[in-house]
């Protein structure tokens, strides 16, 4: 595997940024391409599924049907049923759970859920992270009273980092309501230290560079130079960790699930339909293996495209 | 360096402190009181809550709350809120339970994954690398409590051995010898599986750690001289490869204490993990903000360590 020499024709027509060499070399990483295809897939599953479930209910995660508890999966739906009640095709493609539930359509159901959990708390980590350390790194020697701002966030930085986070999630988790709504946030405001100090660090030597002196020379004002012109080159880290925080927020939302404190009933979740399951192991492993099979490949999708990524932007690790 | 270590250790109290403000501030204003925690009992009049606000100086302002906890804490004199015990011996139980799954969790960490990740960079592409990347990225995505459950299942199955809590109930008249491999037997599970996180993460980081210096001009230079392989490797990549790791002890600790939590919970293991949690269910706030305040200073206290060592092991760093 050698890195392809780029000729002049090829740098004459084709504009060569860095992103394109970040995609040449993740292109040839199949454990990341492979993650990228099935993240693809089951991003459409989660579309698919909140249409399905919600928008034109054609497979209902609420119907209760106690005549047809613990049916395996693609067992026949019982005759007893009455017809509105009935799966489609009269068919449950992954069983049916204590409650004689649609394991299939509530899966679909989280698959949406489950997503989402994870996309919108690492969106918090990172608006969060990004600010506090952008802000620590931009303005690293301005003084308020008797501290440096930068000193000042990165204390803070510092001690959230001592609290075992697993545990400040528990804290804050058991004693609020538990909405989904909460453990978004609780989990995205608990992951932000590890992106606030790279940016800082990365901002502190962009700060001294000679684009950023031009651009104060020109008197841009500051939230234009920080996210227009210092951003983007600080932006590769922040997608790695990115990436990989929505593999850990969907591991702690189920982790969650598993103590208790998870998305409550309303909301089916990859996690919480787990930790039903795991009462039920011995009588219907399928409540078990399937939830526990989807997080696996989710979770390692997201993990392998985000090493992939790291990788990739790693310079110093490119063959030479 | 004796200037140094002062102002180092000086530092570390400031960040103590804001941890403890922190960690207050975040259990106190979240909602749920302990006088609240039976709502519903019809017998629990409005002068009841109040008394045992009364009691519990939660009807004082936070930061006289603060100061309380700081002098009993001190003094030895805290009590917890549930069963009026003193917290600190309380909590050194519970710790020395679980002291040994920490420190064999750590010794799987540290023995597994230093060879698998050396091996895997020095064989970069190799099926080796990939195998073993592929291995770390699933174990890193596999929900903890799942796998645990697949573990006491197959070992269960396959041993006979139970493996819950520290020892087989009712066993104390069988031979020493007995009861030493019982114990080891229910260790053995609850540490691995504490210790499967880390392996994976380790593990990588030394590949990439190695990877990075082996693509360095000395080692180059170490071959051109025609020393031998194992040579090159072992005394001149990998040492310098190993500092970093060296600094990686104590932020590993938070990790460990919050992953108690789920393993503890899973093998009924009465050690720190589950006191916290039953702590924080049960509202007992003078135990949540100690066990907390303590996992922080011991992380703080490694991360001293951690740097005295890097300073100690690297000759390129001065300690000014």
């Amino acid at each position: 595997m050698q890195a392809a020499p780029a000729t002049p024709a090829n740098t004459a027509t084709l504009v060569d940024s860095p992103w394109r060499r970040v995609w040449q070399v993740l292109r040839r990483d199949r454990l990341a391409m492979g993650g990228l295809c099935v993240l693809v897939a089951l991003t459409v599953v989660a579309l698919l599924g909140k249409a399905a479930t919600e928008w034109i209910v054609l497979f209902d995660p609420a119907t209760v049907r106690l005549v047809d508890k613990f049916r395996p999966p693609l067992s026949q739906a019982s005759a007893l049923l009455p017809v509105r009640d009935l799966p489609p095709g009269g068919i449950y493609l992954l069983g049916t759970d204590a409650l004689g539930r649609d394991v299939f359509a509530r899966m679909l159901q989280g698959s949406f859920v489950s997503m989402s959990i994870g996309l919108v708390a690492v969106s918090i980590s990172v608006v969060v992270g990004v600010v506090l350390g952008g802000i620590a790194g931009y303005y690293a020697d301005v003084r308020l009273g008797p501290v440096t701002v930068d000193a000042l966030i990165m204390r803070f930085t510092d001690a959230m980092l001592c609290i075992p986070v697993f545990f400040l999630i528990l804290v804050v988790v058991a004693l609020l309501p538990a909405s989904i709504y909460n453990i978004m946030i609780v989990i995205g405001l608990t992951r932000w230290m590890g992106i606030a100090r790279f940016v800082r660090a990365e901002f502190l030597s962009l700060r001294e560079q000679d684009f950023v002196v031009a651009a104060h020379a020109l008197g841009l004002p500051a939230p234009r130079i920080i996210f227009l012109h210092m951003m983007p080159n600080a932006v590769a880290p922040v997608l790695v960790t990115a990436t990989i925080g929505v593999a850990t927020a969907i591991l702690t939302e189920s982790a969650l699930s598993f103590l208790g404190f998870g998305v409550q009933p309303p909301f089916a979740t990859w996690g919480n339909i787990l930790a039903d399951g795991k009462n039920f192991i011995f009588d219907a492993p399928w409540l078990f293996f399937i939830p526990g099979c989807a997080i696996f490949a989710i979770v390692l999708a997201f993990n392998l495209l985000g090493e992939g990524m790291r990788e990739a932007f790693n310079p110093k690790l490119q063959r030479r | 360096m004796g200037q140094y270590l002062l102002r180092n250790l000086l530092q570390r109290l400031v960040l103590l402190v804001i941890v403890s403000f922190l960690v207050h501030a975040l259990v106190h204003l979240a909602p749920g009181e302990p006088a609240e925690v039976d709502p519903n009992n019809p017998r629990f009049k409005p002068e009841d809550v109040a008394k045992i606000r009364a009691a519990f100086h939660l009807d004082e302002p936070l930061h006289v709350q603060y100061g309380l906890w700081i002098r009993d804490l001190a003094s030895g004199e805290l009590r917890s809120f549930k069963d009026g015990q003193p917290v600190l011996p309380k909590i050194w139980d519970r710790f020395l339970n679980s002291l040994p799954l920490f420190v064999c969790a750590t010794l799987i960490v540290w023995t597994l994954s230093f060879p698998t990740g050396i091996h895997a960079a020095i064989r970069r592409g190799s099926t080796y690398d990939r195998s073993t990347t592929f291995i770390a990225y699933a174990l890193i995505s596999i929900p903890g409590f799942f796998l645990s459950y697949l573990a006491i299942l197959w070992v269960v199955n396959t041993f006979g051995v139970p493996v819950i809590g520290m020892h087989t109930f009712g066993n104390e008249d069988a031979p020493r010898w007995f009861r030493g491999m019982d114990r080891l037997w229910h260790l053995v599970v609850p540490s691995l599986m504490l210790a499967v996180g880390g392996v994976a993460i380790l593990s990588r980081y030394v590949r990439t750690q190695m990877l990075e210096v082996i693509g360095q001009d000395y080692v180059r230079t170490a071959r051109a001289k025609g020393l031998d392989e194992n040579t090159v490797i072992y005394s001149h990549a990998l040492r310098n490869a190993l500092l970093p790791f060296v600094t990686m002890f104590g932020l590993m600790l938070p990790e460990l204490v919050s992953g108690a939590v789920i393993i503890e919970q899973i093998f009924a293991w009465p050690g720190i993990g589950r006191l916290s949690f039953d702590a924080i269910l049960a509202r007992d706030y003078p135990v949540v903000l100690t066990v907390t305040l303590i996992a922080a200073m011991v992380t703080l206290a490694g991360t001293f360590l951690s740097d005295i060592l890097y300073a100690v092991v690297d000759p390129r760093i001065r300690l000014s």
